[in-house]
């Protein structure tokens, strides 16, 4: 186990330095200068310069790439050039938005997911099976924005029952907020539940087939038993793998709902960065998120070391 | 034929078809504006009605087609072009640091975040179709790169695989006349997938404003400005997205349905 755990978590430094180098040298070769953008067309070239030493961008390559990962292992992201005040503020603010609506998207997906899944599986080949697989289809093929949009257009606009967007901060109480994000977690939720709900099923069918769900069928339980205590447990694998990768799809990925909505959160900081070249958030914001997939995977890894003991062993 | 295989390749063909007869004809020009016919709901004359423009939004989803399929296309082609070969050379020498480096790769790619890189690679180096192929293309190296090897790895336990090692074929050659041949099945289906989630995704960059340039039509950029006019007149969103939503529907099933037909160990036995 001590190996096993020693093995993943060098693989997961590695994974880490290799990201931010990629991610610098992205950053490097991007083409606009952050000085002249903060100061306009006008500047002269002697502010433009003096700006450029202020930010630590006259330095060679190497040595701005460890002052930048240096400031990070401090918690030090470094001043957003656009908005004048520390990258990890904005990211902290933004993340007060952007967590609990993923953790909200997740717990839909999840909701609906494994009750669709257990569904089809239990129900293999009849009508209620081929009916999910079906709004499965569908529901992968619907792009979340357009779904946004008719979630608004009825829920918002004709039923006014939710916000059309914006969010109004926690300071107002749970409610507002959580009725803000309600129709983008539902957009969001919807084609990532398609998704889990056939993971799910087909790994509930592969379980089904093997030789200790026959066993345990001929000691006396019935099929719901033995798909509930014996198949979903052995089913869990894959579908853990899929809700960590969605977790951090959920987190980057609302770039676009989050634009639909107009919510503060980190992908509209991330793509309001993009547009205005603010590249010190996008560089650390990015690393963010790349930290948080790394991390996740590491923790869906140790996750399935503690379901399934062989893998322990093997390692 | 399944039904659901007939269906996928019924919704795919119809997209396909729309995109290739826009090639030479439109029931409209699709750049033409008509202030006073804008926002028409559907009729005789405007099967789908018009956008704010008054442009035909028919025409326009046959020619946003045309630039969807076109993104997603050579987007897979990336992907398959450069993947297959980096998945064929990680299973020849699997074990190998080869192997290892490759893999390593590939995972480090799965780690960004995709559509935040594809924003990201279209912002920079300017929003067009070009560059949101590229932004595409590149997250579908490792698909088809972990696909690839995946199959492979398999094959080169058989004997048949054996035999032609000690025939004296090398690593390329073995890789070339007999892995491939054997995992075409398994790129078929990953390509038709890939491509469905290409299509999707430009929607999104263009959505945003970042895929094909006006006067291109594209749906995802349709879509974005049928946003603020969606209570004005709702069939202006309403088409687009469907347009985007059966081409997706359909490439998925084919996707399932050729992997039943092709894998026999799926067929339903006779």
């Amino acid at each position: 186990m001590r190996r096993y755990l020693l093995g993943r978590l060098v693989s997961l430094v590695l994974s880490l330095v290799a990201a931010s180098l990629v991610i610098f040298a992205v950053i490097e070769i991007v083409p606009g200068d952050p000085a002249s953008y903060m100061l306009g067309l006008k500047a002269s070239a002697e502010t433009v310069a003096a700006l450029r030493t202020q930010l630590g961008l006259d330095a060679a390559p190497p040595e701005r790439y460890l002052s930048w990962i240096a400031g990070m292992a401090r918690g030090d992201f470094g001043l957003s050039y656009t908005y004048k005040v520390p990258v990890s503020d904005l990211v902290a603010q933004r993340l007060t938005v952007s967590l609990p609506l993923a953790a909200y998207a997740l717990a839909l997906t999840a909701l609906v997911a494994f009750p669709a899944g257990l569904l089809a599986a239990a129900r293999r080949g009849r009508i209620a099976d081929a009916t999910v697989m079906g709004a499965t289809q569908l529901g992968i093929a619907l792009p979340n924005f357009w779904f946004a949009m008719l979630l608004v257009l009825v829920f918002a606009l004709h039923w006014q029952i939710f916000p059309a967007g914006g969010f109004p901060g926690w300071e107002g109480g749970i409610a507002p907020g959580v009725a803000a994000l309600t129709l983008p977690a539902i957009a969001l939720a919807l084609p990532q539940a398609a998704i889990l709900a056939r993971v799910l099923r087909s790994a509930l069918i592969e379980t089904e087939g093997q030789d200790f769900i026959r066993t345990a069928r001929a000691k006396g339980l019935t099929r719901g038993q033995t798909m509930l205590r014996h198949a979903l447990r052995n089913a869990m694998i894959p579908v853990m793998t899929i809700l960590g990768m969605q977790f951090s799809f959920l987190l980057a990925g609302a770039i676009i709902i989050e634009n639909v909505f107009y919510l503060p959160g980190l992908g509209r900081l991330i793509f309001q960065a993009i547009t205005q070249r603010d590249l010190i958030v996008v560089e650390s914001v990015v690393m963010i998120l790349v930290f948080a997939v790394i991390v996740v995977t590491f923790a869906v890894d140790l996750a399935y070391a503690a379901i399934d003991p062989r893998l322990r062993r093997r390692a | 034929m399944r039904p659901s295989l007939s269906l996928g390749l019924g919704l795919a063909l119809a997209a396909a078809l729309a995109a290739a007869v826009s090639l030479v004809w439109t029931p409209y020009d699709v750049t033409a504006l008509s202030i006073a016919d804008r926002l028409k709901p559907p009729s005789a004359a405007h099967w789908l009605g018009t956008d704010h423009f008054g442009r035909d939004i028919a025409s326009m989803l046959m020619a946003g087609a045309r630039t969807s399929i076109a993104v997603a296309l050579v987007a897979v082609g990336i992907g398959m072009g450069l993947g297959v070969p980096l998945g064929l050379l990680a299973a020849a020498r699997r074990g190998g640091w080869v192997d290892e480096v490759v893999m390593r790769c590939n995972d480090l790619v799965f780690a960004f975040p995709s559509l935040v890189i594809a924003i990201l690679i279209t912002a920079v180096f300017g929003p067009s179709a070009v560059n949101a192929i590229l932004a595409i293309g590149i997250f579908n190296i490792p698909v088809f790169a972990r696909v690839t090897r995946g199959g492979a790895l398999g094959l080169w336990t058989l004997d048949f695989i054996r035999a032609a090692e000690v025939a004296g074929k090398g690593a390329a050659r073995i890789s070339v006349e007999h892995v491939l041949p054997n995992i075409a099945n398994l790129l078929i289906v990953q390509g038709t997938i890939q491509f469905s989630l290409g299509i999707l995704a430009e929607a999104g960059l263009s959505y945003v404003g970042l895929g094909a340039q006006p006067p291109t039509p594209s749906w995802g950029r349709m879509l974005a400005e049928a946003q603020t006019m969606v209570t004005l007149a709702p069939h202006v969103a309403l088409f687009p997205g469907l347009a985007i939503v059966f081409t997706v529907f359909g490439l998925n099933l084919l996707g399932d349905g050729l992997r039943d037909l092709l894998d026999p160990r799926l067929r339903p036995r006779a």
